[in-house]
């Protein structure tokens, strides 16, 4: 084990480095373009043996790590924003034909208008894709979280691809220390990639295949099995890493002061630490405060919430995200929860955060004080304008 | 010489009959082509064997054996391609 | 020279077959001679398009080597990733081949199409041009000849077919110079099938571009597929040519070009061209050949 200062990209790369991946295929996008960087400077200084593909999209750079997936080969690629957009297509075909990719995704507001900066949308707008989806909070999370990303993916009850989500410059770009741990630990975490979903000269394989009516739907449930098998997989995966590396995540979720709690807020990604912090402020002020950081939000972490929410008067989601003409899909998402569950709580919604805008603490202790008066439902943090007109 | 063939096939009754992902045993044929057709193609004695037919088949139905040629009837969709291509007017087209 | 591939030495594994391609489609045979050619050793990418949607149905799957269908923009990108994967695995002594059609690959898949030959993969991209979509009902493509009718280019009083002339990816592909290219047709498999052979040995991209007739999109019988594609041939509407080590190759110099007329007449997809739309497309012919007369190297010689 050893330490650096690294940005959220860098410490990525380290972790995509440590799981050894046999073909990468890259393309440069602003947030995400540094960890391919580093990647190719690790090949070129021999510390990673991979093949480096210089794809020319974003589409091919999915695609070519679908048809090197096919061959057995563990793969990875990343991308941002419109980069994921591009790729929408194959994100779809590398979930169906249950290719374990590992991607990171840097995220980053999507045109129009144009913006580099971060918020959710890129990501969350492809919810739907069949892909595993995680938030990290941090540059040692984001280390961590590219080897867990494989660890899940490969195994063999899962066999579905990972994304692995970091905020936009606030992470991908911010430096911190971090932990780099050792090969051999990684090696023993994470095994070489074996799987039965692949072509051999051996055993001639065709894969991709079209399925009619008859049997689509099967084919269509064992793709959502295998995501609903995934919660095991991960906690598994989680409890793993901690006994070799000495620190761990809580799986799906991870919560904060929730014990007694009465109002709780929902966060996604590096706002979390932030967060964190008001909650401590308040704690100290004798407000009933908690915090829950949703890490996976594909497969959704139903029961951990309805176990964490059971005695709540509020909640509060905020998210970088608003899904246009109705609210942010994490707040749908959570409150399908709620409902099902029978849950007796009020729920409100803080959209923040769009195209780089500032979150500041105050907004957050904003975010808390509406959960205790309560108010509108859906709520827009930091607009500079009046919407009453 | 090997080619996909025909395999019995019953529907999956269980998930675990499905494959993971969508991957399956290469050339694995479960239904015949021979019902698209209406004429069906007959080598006659004046074939000379230049393998012409053989070559131009877009299915590859027709084969060598030890005398000569012969036709996979259950692949054979009928097109008449190998008539046409025959030197020799060896084949000729039969209604089925 | 090295042994030329024919009828008699190929072998008599079939690797595509019990497909469900209409009858006489010229797509069908081009795929399987060039999977004969290539042998149990080839690892074929497809696209979305008609030879993926006749051979992959679960569980009729009729690809006996190893095959996989990619997005329809992605053969290359794909084949790419297939490569070096299986290089990545360790397997030895196999061929990655893309086999896309026209649409496939000079229209939505040009992009890695032109990436995958920049990088030089060691890939052998094979583009069945049948001259139209044809797996969606004949719509125009970018391979779509002037004057052809399809779904999306009617033949009526202001329009005669379609109004461009045909890209010409064959130099559009030389053009990245790439290792080595072809043009072919299905009229003349010795041809096609030595080609294939000699691409397969190349280490890098190679490319061949061999036109299938569709008997259903070009208004044949489904019989004269192959009589089609060798009259395309005689009238000079095509021509079998090699691009290797920055030099264009003619593979066949004819004397005398026969009937463009009559070869276009026998089509139900120009059967509405009038002789001056005819004059044209001769005209276009000709332009072509002058080039290729004066610029390529067209002494004859055997694959």
């Amino acid at each position: 084990m050893t330490k650096a200062f690294l940005s959220g990209n860098e410490a990525f790369a380290e972790g995509v480095r440590l799981a050894r991946p046999q073909v990468i295929s890259i393309y440069p996008i602003t947030p995400q373009t540094t960890v391919v960087e580093r990647l190719s400077e690790m090949v070129e200084n021999s510390s990673l043996k991979s093949e480096l593909i210089h794809v020319e999209s974003e589409h091919s750079a999915l695609s070519c790590a679908i048809g090197a997936s096919a061959m057995g080969a563990r793969t990875f690629t990343a991308t941002s924003s419109q980069g994921l957009l591009y790729m929408a297509e194959c994100l779809h075909y590398a979930s169906g034909g249950r290719f374990p990719i590992v991607m990171m995704n840097a995220n980053r507001s999507t045109a129009l208008p144009w913006n580099i900066y971060g918020d959710q949308r890129d990501s969350l707008s492809q919810l739907d894709c069949g892909w595993i989806q995680v938030y990290v909070e941090d540059a040692q999370e984001s280390l961590d979280m590219a080897l867990q990303g494989y660890h899940i993916a490969e195994s063999p009850l899962v066999s579905t691809p990972v994304m692995v989500n970091l905020d936009g410059f606030v992470l991908t770009h911010t430096y911190e220390t971090v932990e780099i741990p050792n090969q051999t630990d990684a090696d023993r975490f994470l095994p070489p990639f074996q799987t039965k979903n692949k072509m051999s000269l051996d055993n001639p394989k065709n894969l991709a295949f079209s399925v009619g009516p008859d049997n689509n739907m099967e084919f269509k449930y064992l793709q959502h099995k295998a995501m609903l098998d995934s919660k095991r997989i991960i906690e598994e995966t989680d409890k793993k890493f901690a006994e070799i590396f000495g620190r761990g995540y809580g799986g799906l979720t991870q919560g904060y002061r929730l014990e007694d709690a009465d109002y709780i807020l929902i966060t996604l990604g590096s706002i979390t630490g932030l967060c964190r912090e008001v909650v401590d402020e308040l704690r100290q002020n004798g407000e009933m405060v908690g915090l829950l950081k949703i890490r996976f939000l594909r497969p959704f972490p139903d029961e951990d919430l309805a176990a964490a929410l059971g005695s709540v008067k509020a909640i509060g989601v905020l998210e970088k995200d608003i899904s246009f003409g109705y609210e942010g899909t994490v707040y749908t998402n959570v409150n399908s929860v709620i409902a099902k569950n029978g849950l007796r709580l009020e729920t409100y919604n803080f959209i923040a955060g769009l195209g780089g805008r500032d979150i500041s603490r105050e907004n957050i202790r904003a975010m808390f004080r509406h959960l205790q008066t309560g108010g509108q439902h859906v709520n827009f943090i930091g607009l500079g304008v009046s919407i009453d007109e | 010489m090997s080619k996909p063939y025909l395999r019995p096939y019953q529907k999956p009754q269980k998930l675990s009959d499905y494959p993971l992902g969508t991957a399956s045993e290469a050339g694995y044929l479960v239904t015949k082509n021979c019902g698209w057709r209406n004429e069906r193609p007959i080598i006659m004695d004046e074939c000379i064997n230049c393998l012409q037919c053989y070559l131009y088949c877009p299915d590859g139905v027709i084969f060598k054996t030890k005398s000569g040629l012969d036709i996979d009837y259950d692949f054979c969709k009928g097109c008449g391609i190998c008539e046409k291509i025959c030197p020799k007017q060896a084949i000729k087209m039969e209604v089925e | 020279m090295s042994k030329q591939i024919t009828a008699k030495t190929i072998t008599d594994s079939e690797f595509f077959y019990g497909h469900k391609a209409c009858a006489g489609c010229g797509g069908s045979l081009a795929v399987r001679i060039a999977l004969k050619v290539l042998g149990e050793g080839a690892i074929s990418v497809l696209p979305a398009g008609c030879m993926s949607a006749v051979g992959f149905n679960y569980p009729h799957l009729c690809f006996s080597n190893n095959s996989i269908i990619s997005t329809f923009a992605g053969t290359a990108s794909m084949l790419t990733g297939v490569e070096a994967g299986a290089r990545a695995v360790g397997i030895k002594n196999f061929k990655a081949v893309g086999l896309a059609g026209d649409g496939g690959t000079a229209d939505i898949g040009i992009q890695a199409l032109s990436g995958a030959i920049d990088r030089n993969d060691d890939i052998l991209y094979i583009c069945y041009d049948n001259e139209a979509y044809m797996n969606t009902g004949i719509q125009k493509s970018g391979l779509t000849p002037f004057g052809a009718k399809t779904t999306t280019t009617p033949s009526g009083e202001n329009i005669h077919g379609n109004i461009r002339p045909k890209k010409n990816l064959f130099e559009i592909v030389a053009a990245h110079n790439i290792p080595y290219a072809a043009t072919a047709s299905i009229g003349d498999l010795k041809d096609f099938m030595n080609k294939i052979e000699k691409a397969s040995k190349i280490k890098g991209t190679t490319y061949i571009h061999v036109v299938a007739p569709c008997p259903i999109g070009w208004g044949i019988p489904v019989n004269e597929t192959i009589e089609i594609s060798r009259k395309m041939i005689d009238c000079g509407l095509w021509y079998l040519a090699e691009y290797e080590n920055g030099q264009f190759k003619l593979n066949r110099t004819p004397r005398k070009f026969s009937s463009i007329k009559d070869y276009l007449l026998s089509q139900g997809r120009f059967k509405h061209l009038e002789d001056a739309d005819i004059k044209i497309l001769a005209a276009q012919r000709d332009a072509k050949w002058t080039t290729i007369r004066k610029n390529w190297n067209t002494t004859e010689e055997e694959l």
